[in-house]
């Protein structure tokens, strides 16, 4: 795929540099990348456009496929979308305030990075549940949060939140005084200045954020399938329909389906975020 | 006027006009420390509670159960060879992209960025439609030299390695964009050898970020799960990471399985140390690593 694009450089195009290695490290990196992730995603796109329209209709016709994109999708966009204002609350904290376990909190943030999906799954859906710390307490009121789409909104939270506080935070940092300063010298209050300074700077990162959180959780397997019931039609996920109809006999033609739409999803979240970067990049620019 | 106090002098960001009241600054930590303590703090607690909440010997006996022990070898070969492996290749692509101009160099840097985007569960499937002893593309090559690739480690592997591919390069890419080629250059102009130019110069300006990132690889390695579910077959004794056993014992006993937090404690405590040094390695050794390490 990419190898034809890359071409090396040759003298005349640009000026020779005395480092060596280039042929070494482009030749191992191409083959490492072109192995490992492009030619099983290949093999991916090739069998997708092998099954025709034919094949895609029917898979697509299956209303428990269409199900659990929409599960998938509308869970995904909210959870992002809560863990975008949680994740904005605590950066904002961390950067502005000074208070005890400031900084516990601050390592605290990584632990979903670093803790083994399936095990914030199933500890996610032993605290929610309604025997669970959390879940008791609200049990009385008839509200459950587990076997259902809130529990997948609580395990995706979970998931997006250190996306979206390490991606609003080192911005919220590099934040200059000044032009806040000026909007409150002349005149305007604390949550205007909010409003007109303070979040377009933060938009690109906002949206960063976002589209991590929301590309991880619509990808995102093991924290959720403990915490979901998997009821199909109902709270039944795209990527748990894909192992589950590859188990079955010609179930595979489904599978490849729902894989390539969650990829094709994959590959436009990627796309907004570079757009955000560049958006970023000028937006730093102006301010020189 | 002139008995007025001075002026005050503007010193290092302090509290004054950009400071809220203190109502609504105690009321935001008070919302964030909320939010960590019932989405992120809580879990942990939960964990160790149910994982020792039976006493030691429970969780000894969980934990040293054959199965529990087979799970651990096959997750640490995993990890043996998937770091290095991803660790090399990542250092030697980071050095051409960042040391190199060419053309195709944005859209390498940003296929390598992909495994980040691609659900786990795909990259699983896609290994599935290569190796597949039944519908595979390679079916005829593996099943002519009986291979096993798919429900063997080899597929467990290759699974992880897609997961964690981008870890070590994406940490690397940006320290050494920062650091520059300047001292690489004079290690050349003085005569050093390419060999001795990378031991002496290159390895030991990254050594911290490569750490880092090889940190991260670890952890991730050790952990997956959606890739290696659909690749493993989930054999018992055989094709068994520790993930995957947490899964097992949790779905035997339900909710009340102490046996399943045992082990899942045990993935917890690995994250807990890569935290730990991760932490250490930012407030130490801070200025050796990239910028951007933030982001993931």
């Amino acid at each position: 795929m990419s190898e034809q694009v890359l071409t090396l450089p040759t003298s005349a195009t640009r000026w020779r540099r005395p480092l060596p290695g280039l042929g070494l490290g482009l030749g191992l990196g191409l083959t490492w990348l072109g192995l490992i992730v492009l030619l099983p995603l290949a093999a991916l796109i090739l069998r997708s456009g092998g099954l025709g329209f034919a094949g895609w209709l029917r898979a697509i016709s299956d209303p428990r496929v269409i199900a659990s994109l929409k599960v998938s999708f509308g869970a995904a966009f909210v959870a992002a979308i809560v863990a975008l204002v949680f994740g904005a609350v605590i950066a904002w904290v961390l950067v502005r305030y000074r208070f005890p376990g400031r900084r516990l909190m601050d390592a605290m943030v990584d632990l979903p990075f670093a803790l083994p999906t399936a095990v914030a799954g199933i500890t996610l859906a032993a605290i929610y549940d309604q025997n669970g710390w959390v879940g008791q307490w609200l049990q009385p009121f008839g509200i459950q949060l587990v076997n259902n789409v809130t529990g997948i909104v609580i395990a995706l939270i979970f998931i997006g939140l250190p996306f979206a506080v390490r991606t609003v935070q080192p911005v919220l940092e590099t934040l200059g005084r000044e032009q806040e300063e000026a909007a409150i010298s002349l005149g305007a209050s604390r949550l205007t200045a909010l409003r007109r300074v303070i979040l377009p700077e933060l938009l690109p990162a906002l949206l960063t954020g976002f589209s991590l959180a929301f590309a991880r959780g619509l990808g995102e397997f093991g924290s959720v399938i403990f915490i979901a019931g998997n009821l199909p039609m109902k709270t039944e996920i795209a990527p748990l329909l894909i192992t589950i109809r590859l188990e079955e006999d010609g179930g595979v033609t489904a599978a490849i389906v729902l894989a390539t739409l969650l990829l094709l999803m994959s590959f436009a979240c990627l796309v907004a975020i570079n757009a955000a970067s560049t958006l970023f990049a000028h937006g730093n620019r102006r301010d020189g | 006027m002139a008995d007025g106090p001075a002026l005050p002098v503007r010193t290092a960001p302090a509290r004054d006009p950009l400071q809220e009241p203190a109502w609504v600054r105690w009321s935001l930590i008070a919302v964030a420390a909320s939010i960590m303590l019932l989405i992120v703090v809580m879990p942990l607690l939960m964990l160790l509670g149910a994982a020792f909440g039976s006493g030691l010997k429970v969780w000894f006996a969980a934990v040293s159960e054959p199965h529990t022990i087979d799970a651990l070898k096959l997750t640490l070969l995993t990890a043996a060879i998937v770091v290095p492996v991803n660790a090399i290749c990542g250092v030697f692509t980071a050095w051409a992209v960042t040391r190199f101009e060419f053309r195709g160099k944005r859209t390498l840097m940003a296929l390598i960025d992909l495994p980040f985007a691609v659900s786990p569960v795909v990259a699983g499937l896609c290994l599935v439609l290569l190796f597949s002893p039944t519908h595979g593309y390679f079916a005829d090559l593996l099943n002519h030299y009986d291979i096993k690739i798919l429900f063997a480690t080899p597929g467990i592997v290759l699974a992880t390695m897609f997961v964690t591919f981008p870890f070590v390069v994406r940490e690397l890419i940006p320290l050494m964009e920062q650091q520059g080629s300047d001292e690489e250059l004079a290690a050349r102009s003085l005569g050093a050898n390419a060999w001795t130019m990378f031991f002496r110069v290159t390895l030991p300006n990254i050594k911290w970020g490569l750490l880092y990132g090889v940190l991260l690889c670890s952890a991730r390695a050790m952990g997956e799960f959606g890739a290696v579910t659909v690749v493993s077959g989930n054999v018992m004794g055989q094709t068994n990471t520790l993930s995957l056993h947490v899964e097992v014992l949790y779905k035997q006993m339900g909710g009340e399985a102490a046996a399943a937090f045992a082990v899942a404690s045990l993935l917890a405590g690995l994250a807990l140390v890569t935290l730990v040094v991760k932490i250490w390695l930012e407030a130490r050794h801070g200025d050796a690593l990239a910028r951007s390490h933030r982001r993931h």
